[in-house]
């Protein structure tokens, strides 16, 4: 749980923001304040899932989210805050600043992922910039084949049998990216299972562990195949 | 809260609209005519906006400005390729375009504050307030100096910009509200001078922008240019004329074609006339709708990719549109709606008025901005990529295209070297990979404390508004101090450059005031003493001599008086001469009385 490493720092912040800004009375996460109604400042420290009052899973319900996402947004879109004061304007801009970039993060599975082994187990965003083993032998070819391509006559002979080995290339590398959507799907799954028994066994943390260290593999191949398709399809058009 | 208008201030026409009794309304103005041609011409009376300054264009070429939004948030070197097609000079100052209008230079924001107080003024005369606060509607596809551009406009011209919305999307606000629709639905906005595709999704109220995208500079005008060179070359050619030395003439060609277009619309078949120069008689041709279509296929063909390009940002397929809405002239091309149709493999709507539909759609927008609509909200998103430029030129992006606005982004910022005091930032717009193949937007000094190189921690906050445009702020994290960024534009006016215009604008509007004033005084005056010596010559037998010299001296008074400039002077002398005149009126009206009397004894007797 992020919670466990903050600072005394952060956590001076947290306790102001526990009070309203405006009346001074409690407000322990509202959005309003019960006593003067006026909009609180979304917390730094709020992680997105509970910014939406969603559990922490890889699993979302996809029409409670795009609810909630709506039902926000018209508690804090600035179009609706014209006539109030400048502080409440700044407020509002900022906290549908935080609510968009919530809910495009949690809407996407992959981004959803990334988020939540984040926030479990610190960034899962390592760059890969050699191929993953298995796909070695394959990127290489394709490499070749690009440069070939990029230095053929688009409309010979030679450019055209190119073209069309990259375009099979391409949809090859689409199944592979769809086929790792799918194992990242269950290990999604099988994560979720294992969050909600809430076990804190020392079988359950090992079980963990190898999840997330699955799941970190797959997301950071996966985006290597990404890339290597948008460069692609930039390439062939 | 005092009124909100909705404006569209367009490439070829401009509309002001506002919310009656919970419906959104255009206002006409007295010939009926609810759209302001967005041309503005500098007469030697003084200024000219909107239909009557359309008769300059063939009259003065040089001095009457149209398109001007085409040049909003530009430098020169932008519209190089098409200064030709311009008859008005065009110069550069501080990145921002210059137009040249007689001995003055005018900002394109200038030129559309004039159009933008026609509009003003038209529905102050109609609904008896002042107005002071609009929403403006732009194309989605608007980088930030374009958008900056148009709300410097608005302050010139004295109206608050509280919000700048995107056209398609006001357009689709128009549109759910009368039918009232949920679902996908693609906007389709072709006008006269930018093209914008956007998806939206429509549900209970909520109007979600999935993707959008468009070209700024894509649209009716483009097509006339192209029926134009066909004509022109066919004068060429036929003729042996060039008519690229007669600026009036090259006016009358363009204006041809697009009526030649616009008919083509409707009919199969038309004739086409151009008078030429010199006495050489007249060009004429008849021109097909299948000729038209053929010359234009290309640039209709180029709408296409940015919608395919949306489509693919929403990860929708044209079968998961449920319904596609035309706005904008340009749609009523039937090759237009035929390609659309294909495209989207349905049949396109087109119901509500392609001309006023985004007028009104920002009427409602700004009834939601004062509290009267409250059940709908529009959630748009930024259409291009915002990013900075890193080592080596690159661009890396902080907000990507089509992320829903508001929204953030932070970048922490260090030194590099020992004791360094700032960090030079420069923001760009745009999908490429390389800095120098994106819009610069602006640039700004970052300030560092002096610090062993890689200690100072300075977070930077790009905030893009719910207008699209961009907000710098930043802080110390080590010190939580924030601090003020001057960020200076890179195709926009200056603070202080608005700031003159404004002032400028109002004196202006003063000395138009007094101008008309003037003029308004020496008509009256010149009417006033022509009566005079008619009736002296008439009457001065019924009064005495007196009275005779002193209504000559009055006269002798107001004829100086009015080859002054004051006004209220003139005003005086006229009443002066109207009092000494009194009696000579008197006489007169007794004197046709008494004979109309005897004349009726006469007729009486009989
Ligand atoms: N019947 C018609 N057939 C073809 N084109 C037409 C027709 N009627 C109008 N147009 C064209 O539509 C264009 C003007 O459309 P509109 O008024 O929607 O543009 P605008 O809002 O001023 O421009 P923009 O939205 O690009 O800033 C002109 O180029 C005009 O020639
Ligand atoms: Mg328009």
């Amino acid at each position: 749980m992020a919670h466990h490493t903050h600072t005394s720092g952060s956590r001076d912040l947290q306790m102001a923001r526990s009070m309203c800004w405006h009346c001074q009375s409690e407000v322990s996460g509202e959005y309003f304040c019960d006593r003067c109604v006026k909009v609180q400042p979304v917390s730094k420290e709020t992680d997105y899932f509970t910014c939406f009052g969603l559990p922490r899973r890889l699993t979302v319900d996809q029409s409670k989210l795009e609810a909630k996402f709506y039902e926000l947004s018209r508690a804090f879109h600035p179009d609706f805050y014209q006539n109030k004061s400048e502080a409440e304007q700044t407020i509002s801009l900022g906290n549908a600043a935080t609510l968009n970039t919530a809910y495009r993060t949690l809407r996407d599975p992959i981004q959803r992922a990334e988020y939540l082994l984040d926030l479990e187990a610190g960034s899962v965003k390592e760059i890969r910039t050699s191929p993953p083993s298995d796909l070695f032998e394959e990127i290489l070819e394709l490499q070749d084949t690009l440069e070939a391509y990029r230095a053929s006559e688009s409309a010979s002979e030679a450019g055209r049998t190119l073209r069309a080995q990259l375009v099979a290339e391409q949809a090859a590398l689409e199944g592979r990216k769809h086929e790792m959507e799918q194992q990242l799907q269950r290990l999604f799954t099988g994560w979720d299972a294992l969050q909600d028994r809430g076990d804190a066994a020392a079988q359950a943390r090992a079980e963990r562990d190898r999840l997330l260290k699955q799941m970190r593999d797959l997301l950071s191949n996966r985006t290597y195949v990404k890339n290597i398709v948008t460069d692609l399809v930039a390439t062939i058009g | 809260m005092s009124r909100i208008v909705g404006i569209d201030l367009g490439t070829t026409n401009s509309l002001v609209a506002y919310m009656k009794d919970g419906k959104p309304c255009v206002v006409p103005g007295r010939s009926g005519r609810t759209m302001v041609p967005s041309v503005v011409a500098m007469t030697d009376n003084g200024l000219i906006v909107g239909d009557p300054a359309k008769d300059h264009l063939t009259r003065s070429p040089d001095r009457t400005v149209y398109s001007v939004k085409r040049f909003m948030g530009k430098g020169l070197a932008d519209v190089q390729n098409e200064l030709a097609y311009f008859p008005y000079a065009l110069t550069e100052k501080g990145g921002v375009i210059r137009i040249q209008l007689g001995a003055k230079t005018y900002s394109p924001p200038q030129i559309s504050a004039m159009i933008l107080k026609e509009l003003k003024q038209r529905v102050e005369a109609h609904l008896g307030e002042s107005i002071t606060k609009a929403v403006i509607t732009v194309p989605a596809y608007f980088n930030d100096s374009q958008r900056q551009a148009t709300k410097d406009a608005g302050l010139i011209a004295g109206l608050e910009v509280l919000r700048i919305v995107n056209e398609p999307t006001a357009a689709s606000l128009a549109y759910g509200l009368q039918e009232k629709t949920q679902g996908t639905i693609a906007v389709y906005d072709f006008g006269g001078g930018t093209f914008d595709i956007s998806l939206l999704k429509l549900k209970n109220g909520i109007f979600e922008v999935l993707a959008t995208n468009g070209d700024t500079h894509l649209g009716g005008d483009d097509l006339d240019r192209r029926i134009a060179d066909l004509f022109l070359d066919e004068i060429k050619t036929e003729h042996h004329l060039d008519l690229s030395a007669f600026p009036d003439h090259m006016q009358a060609v363009r204006l041809e074609a697009e009526r030649a277009k616009v008919r083509l619309s409707d009919e199969l078949r038309t004739q086409v006339t151009i008078d030429l120069p010199d006495g050489k008689g007249r060009y004429t041709r008849e021109l097909t709708r299948d000729q038209l279509d053929a010359s234009v296929m290309d640039i209709i063909e180029r709408t296409l990719a940015p919608c395919r390009m949306a489509l693919n940002d929403a990860g929708l397929t044209p079968a998961d549109i449920d319904e596609v809405v035309l706005v904008g002239g340009s749609t009523r091309m039937p090759l237009v709606r035929q390609r659309v149709r294909e495209l989207f493999g349905k049949q396109p709507h087109c119901d509500l008025n392609p001309d006023e539909v985004v007028a009104l759609g920002a009427a409602v927008q700004a009834d939601i901005l004062s509290g009267g609509t409250t059940d709908l909200l529009l959630l748009d998103v930024t259409p291009l990529s915002l990013g900075i430029e890193t080592m080596g030129g690159v661009m890396s992006s902080l907000i990507r295209r089509n992320t829903t606005i508001p929204a953030s982004a932070k970048e922490m910022f260090t030194t590099y070297v020992d004791g360094q005091t700032g960090v030079d930032i420069h923001i760009l717009q745009g999908e490429r990979e390389l800095a120098q193949d994106n819009r610069s937007l602006a640039r700004f000094r970052l300030k560092m404390p002096p610090l062993p190189a890689g200690v100072p921690r300075i977070e930077v906050t790009f905030l893009i508004d719910a207008n699209g445009i961009l907000n710098v702020k930043a802080s110390d994290m080590r010190t939580g101090q924030s601090q003020s960024v001057e960020v200076k534009p890179s195709y926009g006016l200056s603070d202080n450059e608005v700031e003159r215009m404004i002032e400028d604008s109002f004196k202006f509007a003063q000395e138009d005031v007094t101008a008309r004033k003037l003029i308004e005084a020496r008509l009256d005056a010149g009417a006033l003493l022509t009566t005079t010596e008619k009736s002296l010559s008439e009457g001065s037998r019924l009064i005495t001599p007196d009275a005779i010299v002193a209504i000559r001296a009055a006269v002798a008074a107001l004829t100086t008086t009015k080859d002054g400039t004051d006004p209220k002077a003139i005003r005086a002398r006229m009443a002066d001469l109207e009092q000494a005149a009194q009696p000579l009126s008197a006489a007169m009206i007794n004197d046709s009385l008494k004979r109309s009397l005897q004349g009726k004894k006469v007729t009486e007797v009989t």
